[in-house]
């Protein structure tokens, strides 16, 4: 309600929220309308009315205690709500109340005093807010989705709006009247801002957010100098800080004659020219405006785009002047009692009642009707209302879904005269649509399918005259054979995306969902298949289910298990089918799937499973492969036994069904029971032989992908390999698409954890294009071979690891010497440690060898194991610091500097600096200084730096005399050595300036 | 013998039960037991009234309606004996496709010529579309949906629609079985009817 009604209502102050209702027409029609919304709600809507509010709405009644009922406790309602609220309290003079049904019967109850509340209550502190609450979080918002969505819808109609284009051309207008001399009206006009943003606003776009579209200066020949906000709510006159100082004006003319008797006395007279002018400028500007956006910008940002077309869709509004109505009337022949429907509210939105609108004027005022220039229907065929993308945006599904239906472009002949025959007869055909009872729309019907409805020009025919509409409003009527004629053409025309956003922009989901409720199984039949049509992009899926549409489809596949259908029987199997179909279409949100599931449709798709028609199987399969990524689902999937049945359609000669039936499988083998199952019902063999398909990528995607996951289990592995699958799969590493390799690479990383397939893999070969793909970009390939690659690799360094172990020196230095590249060379290195349980501690207590190579490569592996932070600290934990400090004596030029290094790396984690230099390391460290062999310097230099971050190690460096060792040697080559080496003597430095700051009070 | 319907008032239910049996097995689509409700239910009301109240009569023309009086009455001696009458009813209620083709065609034919003509056609039709005063032939329309539908149901091209044109349209599309007027009773209200009729009657 908020957002339209805070627009269009007049409220006495500037700001919503709290404030008085000015009395006014536009209000109290507003009122009335809000008023019937609300009283008849809880009977149309008894699901939503019993939504309990965030907050109590409540205002100031003037309704008594004696106007309550018997059914009412007095004053409290007896429903309460969850924790125990009443849903409806009355403290006079204020009343709460917490739910619409509430709401409706109060209003009830309050007889000829109705208006007076609905207002009291409108006037209340934001009841949009209370309503849904101030965070409007996605599941609050699912569960209030519907209620939101009549709400939201209701109001949309009202708004009176100003576009920026309107109030240019307005401007344009007046600019004409400031010309000297006697037919002077004003004596300027101009905007504040030359700079106008593409959507045509010059106001700074903090403020376009509140409706401002642009400021003006205006001076009238006889008043003050008038400054004028122009909004799309109306234009006044504003003061400082953009606040409203005027009462709102519906245009600049208005307003003006308001304030300037002089305007107002002249204008009168241009009056001819102003009904002249402004609207064939409004034409004119319309037309230029629109070529440009279509030509102009092609990479415009969504958002950017349906922006542009709100504001077309608005201008095309202003000329019309909204008439409130939202019901399309059937044809009066209709109107015998019993055949009108039973819905009342065929509410026909915006857009479509605009595009006709603007249709029929154009008609009727323009003998050459021509196509291409009227703007209207291109733009809305794109137009959503805004209630559709503020609901797109609020119930955006899982991320990883696409908006896979693309908007196509729609072609057109350049003028009418390119327009083929049957364009014109089928338009006729529309028009006896609207004026025929449902024998003569019967007959229309049938000859309208006999036109190619496939063809572009037919549909546009169509939808150009009206006839979504009315085909829509059929499905509403009672008639059966109406409705099947009506669902025949639409399956039809529904294959055209753009057909499909135009059926779904006018509602026609809705009574599709509807007419499955119906008991001739050939009308329930149809509208699953046009149901299947339109479902291929997200918001018709949504819309679907938030209708109660998958209920329904699901209700369809409920047909007894048959062993010889009958021919009644058979058709039943036809609903089912075309049930399947377009839950398949469904299928691809991730909450449809859920709600597949939710609705019992997984094992009523398992009983079809059964089935041995092949059109049947499609679906089915295609269905419970989609569904199949959610987990709930797959445990369905598991329980209600259906891995056997697809097992055993793996092998049918159908491959589209193979290719379901193969990706169903992938996803399931997720979990290992379902592996087990695969193995059980010899579902290996067939996947294997489904590889030799090489030319259906699709196929061979799925097939790989459950060859994959099933490999997960050892014992399918070991199955596999009777198969020779390693063989094939490395022949598959090369000449594949991506989404091939992926699997491919998985499985074979999978079969790799067992040593004898390791061999069979680089026997065939399969070592070097593995490697090869560690180039690629793919993400999930590459994580996919580094598992792969890392299968060959990580059983070595397990080997080497353990011979450290061994008790010969030479074995323990050799080993630790190899371990260090594997060590350097491997990413996860420090990840990849975790998996030796005790390896460092190991590692750490090699330290107390004697053996000064071993101590030496045991270094060397201490340092690299240093740079992972966690292993660092496992180290210390092992008493690393005291063990290396013990060491540092030592004369061993080779030990000397991977000793240093070592130390270096350790410093990094906790007090270890601090350690180091209780543990007497660093006077030893500062005499490597005098060794002849320059890559030691190197490593005591940057050991030296790290140990000097801690004061205690600076004093002890300073009184080895470091700095005259390391000043001698910074004239070193090597630059790493002089930075490191700078940077301690600055280290130390800094401590003896703060030293004697401290002792003598100033600087030295 | 038939039997007209003042009579059957007389009859008591030894020969009700007589009767259905008899019935039973000379029409096709119901048992014993069915006839026998559809007999009693004959005897309770006017034959008439019985037809109107299954078939929702606002939407029925008068010209049909009374076509399909006529097809009831199958010896065309103005009264719809109660054989006539669970016959009809079978169609009406049960009837497989071949049966209601030959059915509505009956209808159709309303000078039972064999043959549907343009200006038959056009009789059935003529109310069934809003006329359009602005345009010089208020008509035009229904005249242009007359011979649109003429020209695709008239398979042989000889100028009128014979039962075979009308069975192969309909089989293409079974859309058109009631093509010029409604005169068969919609799913639902058979399913209302056949509820009421062959529920057990009280006492039994």
């Amino acid at each position: 309600m908020g957002a339209s009604l805070t627009r269009a209502a007049q409220w006495t102050t500037a700001s919503s929220g709290t404030g008085k209702l000015e009395i006014t027409p536009i209000n109290e029609s507003l009122l009335k309308e809000i008023l019937s919304f609300v009283e008849q709600f809880s009977s149309r809507h008894p699901q939503e009315a019993k939504h309990v509010f965030k907050e109590p709405l409540q205002w100031s009644t003037t309704l008594v205690a004696s106007d309550f009922k018997t059914d009412y406790d007095i004053r409290l309602s007896q429903e309460k709500d969850s924790e125990g609220h009443p849903l409806l309290q009355l403290s006079p003079p204020t009343i709460f109340a917490r739910s619409f049904s509430q709401l409706s019967k109060l209003v009830q109850l309050a007889n000829d005093k109705k208006l007076k509340e609905v207002r009291a209550c409108l006037e209340g502190k934001d009841p949009v807010v209370k309503i849904l609450g101030p965070n409007r979080t996605m599941n609050e918002l699912k569960s209030t989705g519907c209620l939101l969505y009549f709400v939201f819808r209701h109001f949309h109609y009202r708004e009176v709006r100003l576009s920026p284009a309107a109030v240019k051309n307005e401007v344009e207008l007046l600019k004409h009247f400031c010309s000297e001399g006697e037919k002077r009206v004003l004596k300027s006009v101009r905007y504040t801002s030359d700079y106008e943003f593409s959507n045509g606003c010059r106001t700074p776009p903090w403020r376009q957010v509140h409706g401002d579209i642009c400021y003006l200066v205006i001076e009238p020949c006889d008043t003050e100098t008038l400054y004028i906000t122009c909004s799309t709510a109306g234009v006044f006159l504003n003061g400082n800080a953009y606040e409203r100082t005027s009462e709102m004006h519906k245009d600049l003319v208005t307003l003006l004659k308001s304030r300037s008797p002089h305007f107002a006395e002249n204008i009168n007279k241009q009056d001819f020219a102003v009904q002249e002018e402004l609207p064939s400028t409004k034409k004119v500007q319309h037309v230029e405006s629109v070529d440009a956006e279509e030509q102009g910008q092609p990479q415009r940002s969504y958002e950017h785009q349906e922006k542009n077309v709100h504001e077309r869709a608005r201008q095309q509004h202003t000329p019309n002047k909204p008439g409130g109505k939202t019901k399309l009337e059937p044809s009066p022949r209709w109107k015998s009692p019993g055949l009108m429907s039973p819905y009342e509210y065929v509410i026909i939105p915006l857009s479509g009642k605009i595009q006709k609108k603007m249709l029929r004027s154009d008609s009727k005022k323009k003998a050459d009707f021509s196509v291409s220039s009227s703007p209207g229907r291109q733009s809305s065929q794109k137009t959503k209302t805004p209630v559709g993308v503020m609901l797109a945006e609020a119930f955006s599904e899982s991320s990883s879904e696409s908006e896979e239906d693309e908007e196509q472009p729609e072609r057109r002949p350049e003028s009418n005269t390119d327009l083929p025959s049957e364009y014109w007869q089928i338009q006729k055909l529309v028009r006896y649509l609207k004026r025929g009872n449902q024998t003569a729309t019967v007959l229309v019907l049938c000859a309208m399918r006999d036109f190619n409805l496939v063809q572009e020009t037919c549909q546009l025919a169509i939808r150009d005259e009206g006839g979504l509409e009315v085909l829509l409003n059929l499905l509403d009527t009672k008639e059966i054979r109406c409705k099947i004629g009506s669902l025949k053409i639409l399956r039809e025309i529904s294959n055209n995306s753009q057909m499909r956003r135009a059926i779904a922009d006018l509602c026609g989901l809705q009574s599709m969902v509807k007419s499955l409720d119906s008991l001739v199984k050939d009308l329930k039949a149809l509208a699953a298949e046009t149901i299947a049509n339109v479902a291929k992009f997200r918001r018709a899926r949504r819309t679907i289910r938030q209708y109660g549409g998958i209920m329904r489809l699901v209700k369809l596949l409920d047909i007894p298990d048959l062993a010889t259908p009958t021919a009644e029987q058979e058709r039943d199997v036809e609903v089912a089918r075309c049930g399947v179909l377009a839950l398949w279409s469904c299928s691809k949100s991730t909450r449809n799937k859920e709600a597949i599931r939710k609705a019992g449709g997984i094992p009523l798709l398992g009983r079809l499973l059964k089935l041995p028609h092949e059109n049947m199987l499609i679906p089915v399969v295609g269905t419970l492969q989609e569904c199949a990524s959610e987990r709930s689902c797959r445990i369905a999937i598991q329980t209600e036994g259906m891995i056997k049945d697809l097992v055993k359609t793996l092998s049918c000669d159908n491959q589209e069904l193979q290719m379901h039936c193969a990706s169903a499988i992938f996803k399931c083998a997720e979990d290992k029971q379902t592996r087990d199952l695969v193995r059980q019902y010899e579902g290996l063999q067939p996947l294997v032989l489904l590889l030799n398909k090489v030319d259906n990528k699709q196929l061979l995607a799925a097939t790989t992908g459950a060859i994959w996951k099933c490999s997960i289990s050892m014992e399918n592995v070991a199955k596999f390999q009777e198969y020779n699958v390693l063989e094939i799969l490395v022949n598959l590493l090369t000449g594949q698409p991506e989404e091939v390799l992926v699997n491919v690479v998985g499985a074979l990383g999978e079969c790799a954890q067992i040593p004898a397939n390791r061999a069979i893999i680089r026997r065939c070969g399969g070592i070097q294009p593995l490697v090869n793909l560690l180039t690629r970009t793919n993400q999930a390939l590459l994580v996919n071979v580094t598992k792969a690659v890392g299968a060959f690799f990580l059983p070595s360094f397990r080997l080497l690891w353990s011979l450290l172990k061994n008790p010969n020196v030479d074995v323990q230095s050799s080993a630790a010497w190899a371990i260090c590249p594997c060590l350097e060379n491997t990413k996860d290195a420090g990840e990849m440690l975790f998996y030796f349980v005790g390896g460092l501690e190991l590692i750490v207590n090699l330290l107390k060898s004697t053996n000064k190579e071993v101590l030496a490569s045991v270094c060397a592996v201490i340092a690299k194991i240093a740079k992972d932070e966690d292993n660092l600290a496992v180290i210390t934990d092992h008493g690393v610091v005291p063990m290396l400090a013990k060491l540092t004596n030592t004369t061993d030029d080779r030990l000397r500097r991977h000793l240093a290094e070592a130390i270096a790396h350790c410093c990094m984690w906790g007090s270890n600096r601090a350690s180091f230099g209780e543990a007497g390391a660093v006077a030893p460290l500062v005499r490597y200084l005098k060794s002849t062999d320059s890559s030691i310097h190197q490593a005591t230099a940057h050991a030296l730096l790290q140990l000097s971050k801690e004061p205690n190690n600076c004093i002890t460096m300073h009184q080895n005399g470091v700095v005259k060792l390391l000043l001698g040697m910074m004239g070193s080559a090597d630059e790493m050595f002089q930075e490191a080496a700078a940077d301690c003597v600055f280290n130390i430095r800094r401590l003896a300036l703060a030293n004697d700051k401290a002792s003598y009070g100033y600087p030295p | 013998m038939p039997t007209s319907l003042p009579e059957m008032s007389a009859l008591n239910k030894k020969l009700t039960q007589t009767l259905a049996e008899t019935i039973s097995k000379q029409v096709k689509h119901f048992n014993k037991r069915e006839t026998e409700c559809l007999i009693r239910l004959c005897n309770g009301l006017l034959g008439d009234q019985t037809l109107v109240s299954i078939h929702n009569s606002k939407s029925l023309l008068l010209l049909v309606y009374l076509a399909v009086f006529h097809t009831f009455d199958k010896d065309s001696d103005g009264y719809i004996s109660v054989k006539e009458w669970i016959e009809g009813l079978s169609v009406f209620l049960r009837g497989t496709l071949d049966e209601k083709i030959k059915y509505c065609f009956a209808v159709y034919d309303l000078n039972s010529d064999g043959y549907i003509s343009r200006e038959e056609m056009l009789q059935m039709l003529n109310d069934s579309m809003i006329r359009e005063p602005t345009e010089e032939d208020p008509d035009e329309g229904i005249k242009d949906l007359v011979e649109i539908t003429f020209k695709r149901m008239d398979y042989d091209h000889d100028g009128r629609l014979s039962y075979a044109d009308f069975e192969r349209a309909v089989r293409e599309e079974n859309l058109l079985l009631e093509a010029f007027g409604s005169c068969l009773p919609d799913a639902e209200s058979t399913l209302v009817f056949e509820e009421q009729a062959f529920k057990d009657p009280p006492g039994q």
